[in-house]
C-alpha cells in the first residue's frame, strides 16, 4: 500500500470538495441577490472569487507534484486528470458567478422593473445542477453524474426562451432595455454554468467508468465497474 | 522478422507445486509484449517455458502447447534449434568474461561451427550496431574483454550476442533492473528499435517501463493470466479489478 501516496490523493480530493464549496456559494449568492436584489451579497461573491482563484493554483500544484513523483496509473491516473479538468471548470464557475453579480449590481442601480423571465426558476435549476455534479464527486457515483447531463437540456431550453421573452420586452419597451439586456446576460451566465456542471459530470463518469462521454458520446453503460473476472 | 507466439493450456509445475495454471496467449510478431506481477507470480517461470529452459530445473515440466512461428516447442524441437531462435536476455548481465567483446557476440554463432571469419566480422558489426553498442566499443572490440563494460554496456553486449544468431524472437527477464536509468533508458530505447526486426517478449517489475515499451501487457498473478490487453487499456482502465489494485500500487 502507498501510504502517502494515498494521503496525497486524498489530500487533493479534500481541496477540490473545498474549492467546489467556494464555487456552489459564488452561484448561489449570485442567485440570491437577482431575487433580493442585494448588493452586499453581490460584493461578496467578487471578494470571494480570489478564494477560488488561490484554490484553482493549489490544486493544479498538488496534481502536478502527484503526476512526476508518484506516476498513478488507472483509476488513480483518471482520478487526477478529471480533478485537474473539474478545477478549471469550478474555477470559471466562479468567473460567471463573478459576471451575474456585476449585471445585478448594475440592475440595482436602473430603476426596477417586471420582467417576464422567471431567473429564479432557472438558478434552482443550476444550482440544483452544480449541487448534484459535487455530490457525483464526492460519492464517485455515475449515475448522479449522469442525472446532471440530462438536466443541461432543460437549463439550454430556458435560456432559449429567456431570450426570445427579453428581445420582444426590449422591441416593445425599449426604456427598459437595458435591464432587460442584464437580465438576458444574466440567464446565459446561468446557463454556462449548466455547462460547466454538465463538464464536471462527464469528467466524473470518465474517472469512475474510464468512459469518455463528451459531446453527447454515450457510456457504454451508466452502471457501477463489473467486479473481478475470473479467467 | 519476428514471428507471433501462441500459447495454449500451459501448465507448469516444479516437482508436485505447480507454478502455472492454464495460461492461454497469443502474442503478435513484431511487437513487445511486457509481463507484470507482483513477486513469484510466474512471469518468469512463463517465459522460461517459452524457450524450454524451464525444464532446466531438476523436476520441473510443462504441459499444454507453445508454437513459436511455425515451430512446436514441446513437440520434437530440440532444444538446440529453438533457442537459436528464440535470444534470451537475463537480468544481470552475464558476459562470458575472459572473452573479448567480439568473442562474446561472435561465441554463439562458432558454437554452432559458424568459421567465416569476413562474415563473422560482419555480423558482429552488425549485432553491436543492432544493440546501440557499436560506437562505444568498436576500437576496442579484441583488446578489451566483455567484463571490463560498464553495466549497461555488458546488457547490451549480452543483447549483441542474442543477436548475432539471428533469432526471431527475443525473451528478456527484468533487463533492466541491474542498470541505472541512463542505461535502462538506452536499453529501452534499443527495444523500441528492435521491435521492428523481432518479437520481444519482457518480464519487468518496472511497470512504467512496461507503459513505456510495449504495445501488450499481461498481467500475472498467483500463477494465473489475469488479463492481456493493449498496454494502454491495463493502464489507463484495466477490466479486472486485481490488475488495477497491482498497478495502482495497492498491492503487491
Amino acid at each position: 500500500m502507498r501510504t502517502r501516496f494515498q494521503q496525497q490523493m486524498e489530500d487533493l480530493r479534500e481541496k477540490l470538495l473545498r474549492m467546489g464549496g467556494l464555487a456552489e456559494l459564488a452561484v448561489d449568492r449570485a442567485c440570491q441577490a437577482y431575487t433580493e436584489r442585494d448588493l452586499t451579497r453581490c460584493q461578496l461573491v467578487l471578494e470571494n472569487e480570489s478564494l477560488i482563484n488561490a484554490a484553482e493554483r493549489e490544486i493544479d500544484e498538488l496534481a502536478f507534484d502527484i503526476l512526476a513523483t508518484q506516476q498513478p496509473a488507472a483509476v488513480d491516473l483518471r482520478f487526477i486528470l478529471a480533478v485537474t479538468k473539474i478545477n478549471a471548470d469550478l474555477e470559471r464557475v466562479g468567473d460567471q458567478a463573478v459576471n451575474i453579480a456585476e449585471r445585478i449590481m448594475d440592475l440595482i442601480e436602473l430603476p426596477a422593473v417586471d420582467l417576464p423571465v422567471d431567473i429564479p426558476r432557472m438558478a434552482t435549476a443550476v444550482s440544483a445542477m452544480v449541487r448534484r455534479a459535487l455530490e457525483s464527486f464526492v460519492e464517485g457515483k455515475a449515475e448522479l453524474a449522469q442525472a446532471v447531463l440530462e438536466m443541461d437540456h432543460v437549463v439550454d431550453r430556458m435560456r432559449d426562451e429567456a431570450f426570445i421573452v427579453l428581445v420582444r420586452k426590449m422591441n416593445e419597451q425599449p426604456q427598459v432595455t437595458q435591464q432587460a439586456l442584464d437580465a438576458l446576460l444574466v440567464a446565459r451566465n446561468l446557463e454556462r454554468v449548466a455547462d460547466h456542471a454538465t463538464n464536471i459530470s462527464e469528467d466524473v463518469i470518465f474517472w469512475v467508468l474510464g468512459a469518455d462521454v463528451r459531446h453527447h458520446a454515450q457510456a457504454a453503460s451508466v452502471a457501477p465497474r463489473p467486479e473481478r473476472r475470473e479467467q | 522478422m519476428g514471428v507471433g507466439i501462441a500459447v495454449e493450456q500451459l501448465n507448469a509445475f516444479y516437482g508436485k507445486t505447480q507454478a502455472l495454471f492454464d495460461i492461454n496467449i497469443t502474442v503478435l510478431a513484431n511487437h513487445a509484449t511486457a509481463l507484470i506481477g507482483p513477486s513469484g507470480c510466474g512471469k518468469s517461470t512463463f517465459i522460461r517455458c517459452l524457450n524450454r529452459m524451464h525444464e532446466t530445473v531438476p523436476e520441473a515440466r510443462v504441459e499444454g502447447k507453445v508454437s513459436i512461428g511455425d515451430l512446436s516447442v514441446y513437440n520434437g524441437t530440440s532444444a538446440t534449434e529453438l533457442r537459436r531462435r528464440v535470444g534470451m536476455v537475463f537480468q544481470k548481465p552475464n558476459p562470458f568474461p575472459t572473452m573479448s567483446i567480439y568473442d562474446n557476440v561472435a561465441a554463439g554463432l562458432r558454437l554452432n561451427g559458424f568459421r567465416n571469419r569476413k562474415k563473422l566480422d560482419e555480423i558482429v558489426q552488425r549485432s553491436l550496431h543492432s544493440a546501440a553498442l557499436w560506437d562505444e566499443v568498436k576500437d576496442h572490440l579484441h583488446k578489451k574483454s566483455g567484463a571490463s563494460l560498464s553495466g549497461g554496456q555488458q546488457q547490451r553486449l549480452c543483447i549483441a550476442r542474442a543477436l548475432a544468431v539471428q533469432p526471431e524472437v527475443l525473451l528478456m527477464d527484468e533487463p533492466c533492473s541491474a542498470l541505472d536509468p541512463i542505461s535502462t533508458g538506452k536499453i529501452e530505447e534499443l527495444i523500441f528499435q528492435l521491435k521492428e526486426q523481432y518479437t520481444i517478449v519482457i518480464v519487468t517489475h518496472n511497470m512504467q517501463q512496461a507503459a513505456r515499451v510495449a504495445e501488450f501487457t499481461g498481467f500475472f498473478l498467483l500463477g494465473k493470466m489475469i488479463e492481456f490487453d493493449k498496454t494502454e487499456k491495463i493502464f489507463t482502465n484495466p477490466s479486472d479489478k486485481r490488475t488495477e489494485d497491482y498497478v495502482t500500487g495497492r498491492f503487491g
